[in-house]
């Protein structure tokens, strides 16, 4: 099978071209010898199944910081037939330094300038032909977001995979120093192939960072946009989840529970009060979670997220931290997974692991989907928004409080200098591919820990044979009364305690767990633990939640990330100690205060 | 005589080029891949909220840069 290799610098739309070659066909490979995941799709190139690798991107070969390492590594161990070089056609004068990077390294390209479009509203000509005389690589221009050039580049491409022979394995290690030739080669290609007009602006772009860059309303309207995404997640979310709810409720009541009576009653309850309630219950919440990846998806692509990062930049570096570490814990509201690996832009390792040991405190989608749960069933529907802000208030004091705690022990003397693209808007395309994305990764998810998980669940609260579900006799009562010492204090009953053991896996077991000890799905289950617990113990227990041990893929990504058992052992007990001193002490508080 | 300037020590609005990198090797890759390089214009464009980085504009590419790292950059009215 031969292999193609995407390669471009950050913001140069590799992504975009990768989905779109790629349809929906994306998925993460693990990679031999790398302990880093990289997008990886099998599609039909000029005849025959070649294997497309979307690689990092980055600014430089012979950088320093983790992502340029993985690079370099891949372009060093694996035989490629062609690479495919990304660059923005808008900024080519700087972008076309990585072609002559690959091409002193003899490896088969082809130049493709993303972004045609925007170049030439911008007044920028590009004479093609001469570009690529003078580079010595076939160059096409395209616009990967909106498909034009793209049938031409992907003719190009396919005549360029059929005659190349693979460059043999490399020796990059050697670095070599910015040689000033090639510095002036780049000159010259750009003064022969490349018309810049003497002043170009993004009118658009400055008149909106006018507004929201500004020096003194920056930072109030970022929060005020912050608050009022979440506030249209909820509420538009919470309606769709309800009715999810409600039809699969239906499913259970009209199809399900008919068909399987004539099963032995302790096999139709595992089947029904078990696997269907604990995924039934989970499965409701992904309309909110698509609403969540959408409202994401567009403040990503808009450019939105460096602005967060000039903004916050000098009150992270209080913190011990910088912008960028600000920009990973609002992806980590996504998934904390893809934040962490974020980190890897940062070259000092004191940075990069502060910035691990306080993204796991984000307030991830999984844990949005048990506020929203427990909003919805102990609060008002006034009340409820508000509740969910105040965790995220939360959040950024534990991330305030632990990297005050901890920047002593993780120093940092990194420069900072970060690109600030201008505003775009994502396509509906683009947007459905995502949302399309986060169903899938949910379906993988949901077929694996969740249906263990809940799988467990019952088997511990059913167990052993005959007793009381849940009671006290059951295992899971052994469990919640053995744990109560040191759970009780938070207000965290033995049901509740069981769910918070599970959720250690994923925190979307967290509410599939409460569906199958209680019994009950959907409105159902809501009322039934609003009838067990009141607000305050609620309230504990999403506070709980929300900053106890990360789940199991965020530990395994901090252990390959960090390389050091000493740091993930950190992130197990710094956050379970803290869950608790916080819960505790919110609980009696709450207690003394009378309510 | 030419004099140079630090490049902290810019107003907002004024335009410079490129002379001097005082930096280490690292973090000098990054800067030539972010487009300084000796003899390019650069105007500062604006100042993050509680004396942040300076926001720059390079060409057509727009880079944050802390005022600790502009001060390492020598540059010429």
């Amino acid at each position: 099978m031969k292999r193609v290799a995407l390669i471009g610098m950050p913001n140069a739309g590799k992504s975009t071209l990768f989905n779109r070659m790629s349809g929906a066909s994306a998925k993460v490979a693990n990679w031999p010898g790398l302990t880093v995941d990289l997008l990886t799709a099998k599609l039909l190139l000029a005849g025959s199944m070649t294997e497309l690798v979307d690689l990092p991107g980055i600014y430089d070969l012979h950088g320093f910081s983790d992502d340029e390492h993985v690079v370099r590594h891949f372009l060093c161990n694996n035989t490629i037939d062609l690479v495919l070089i990304v660059a923005n056609a808008t900024q080519i004068d700087r972008q076309l330094a990585l072609a002559l990077q690959l091409r002193s390294l003899g490896l088969p390209a082809v130049l493709l300038l993303n972004m045609a479009d925007e170049a030439k509203n911008l007044g920028i000509t590009i004479d093609v032909g001469q570009l690529s005389k003078e580079l010595g690589y076939p160059t096409a221009l395209i616009s990967a977001k909106y498909g034009q050039g793209y049938t031409q580049a992907y003719r190009l491409i396919e005549s360029e995979l059929q005659n190349s022979t693979p460059a043999p394995m490399q020796t990059l290690e050697e670095n070599f120093a910015v040689d000033q030739q090639m510095e002036d080669e780049l000159d010259a290609i750009i003064r022969h192939s490349v018309d810049v007009p003497i002043k170009i602006s993004h009118s658009l772009t400055e008149k909106i960072d006018n507004v929201l860059l500004h020096r003194w309303f920056g930072l109030p309207l970022f929060f005020t946009i912050m608050f009022l995404v979440f506030q249209a997640i909820y509420t538009l979310g919470a309606p769709l989840q309800e009715l999810v709810a409600w039809l699969l409720g239906n499913v259970r009541d009209i199809a399900l529970v008919p068909l399987l009576s004539w099963l032995p009653p302790l096999l139709s309850g595992f089947l029904i009060d078990g696997v269907f309630d604990g995924i039934a219950t989970v499965a409701s919440f992904v309309p909110v979670i698509i609403l969540f990846f959408l409202m994401m998806a567009i403040i990503e692509d808009s450019g939105y997220l460096s602005r967060a990062a000039f903004l916050m930049d000098a009150l992270m570096t209080r913190l011990g931290l910088d912008g960028r570490s600000f920009v990973m814990l609002l992806m980590g509201f996504g998934c904390n997974v893809p934040a962490l690996m974020g980190t890897r832009t940062m070259r000092s390792r004191g940075l990069r692991l502060l910035t691990m040991l306080v993204i796991p405190f984000s307030l991830c989608s999984a844990r949005l989907q048990v506020f929203v749960f427990m909003a919805t069933a102990l609060f008002s529907p006034r009340e409820a928004p508000l509740v969910l802000f105040s965790l995220y208030i939360m959040s950024f004091l534990t991330v305030i409080v632990t990297a005050l705690l901890f920047k002593g022990r993780f120093n940092s003397q990194e420069p900072f200098a970060l690109e600030l693209p201008p505003y775009r808007f994502p396509t509906m395309r683009q947007m459905f591919l995502r949302g399309w994305l986060e169903i899938s990764h949910f379906l993988r998810r949901a077929t694996k820990f969740i249906t263990i998980g809940v799988v467990l669940v019952w088997i511990l609260t059913n167990m052993p044979y005959g007793v009381e579900p849940a009671s006290a006799a059951s295992w899971s009562g052994w469990v919640g009364e053995f744990m109560a010492p040191i759970l009780s204090p938070a207000g965290i009953n033995p049901e509740l305690t069981i769910a918070l053991i599970f959720g250690f896996v994923a925190k979307e077991i967290v509410i599939g767990a409460l569906a199958v000890i209680y019994g009950l799905e959907g409105a159902n289950l809501m009322q039934g633990i609003a009838q067990q617990i009141d607000w305050v113990q609620a309230y504990s227990f999403m506070l709980f939640t929300l900053i106890y041990t990360p789940c199991l893929s965020t530990i395994a990504t901090i252990r390959s990330e960090a390389k050091s058992a000493w740091f993930t052992s950190l992130t197990l007990a710094w956050p379970l100690t803290l869950a608790w001193c916080v819960s505790t002490g919110f609980y009696q508080a709450a207690r003394y205060l009378g309510y | 005589m030419t004099v140079l300037h630090r490049l902290s020590s810019l107003a907002v609005g004024q335009t410079a080029t490129v002379q001097v990198l005082h930096v280490d090797s690292g973090f000098q890759f990054r800067l030539h891949a972010l487009g300084f390089r000796i003899g390019k214009t650069l105007k500062v464009i604006r100042l993050a909220p509680f004396n942040g980085p300076l926001q720059l504009r390079l060409g057509n590419t727009d880079v944050m840069l802390r005022q600790q790292d502009a001060h390492k950059i020598e540059v010429l009215l």
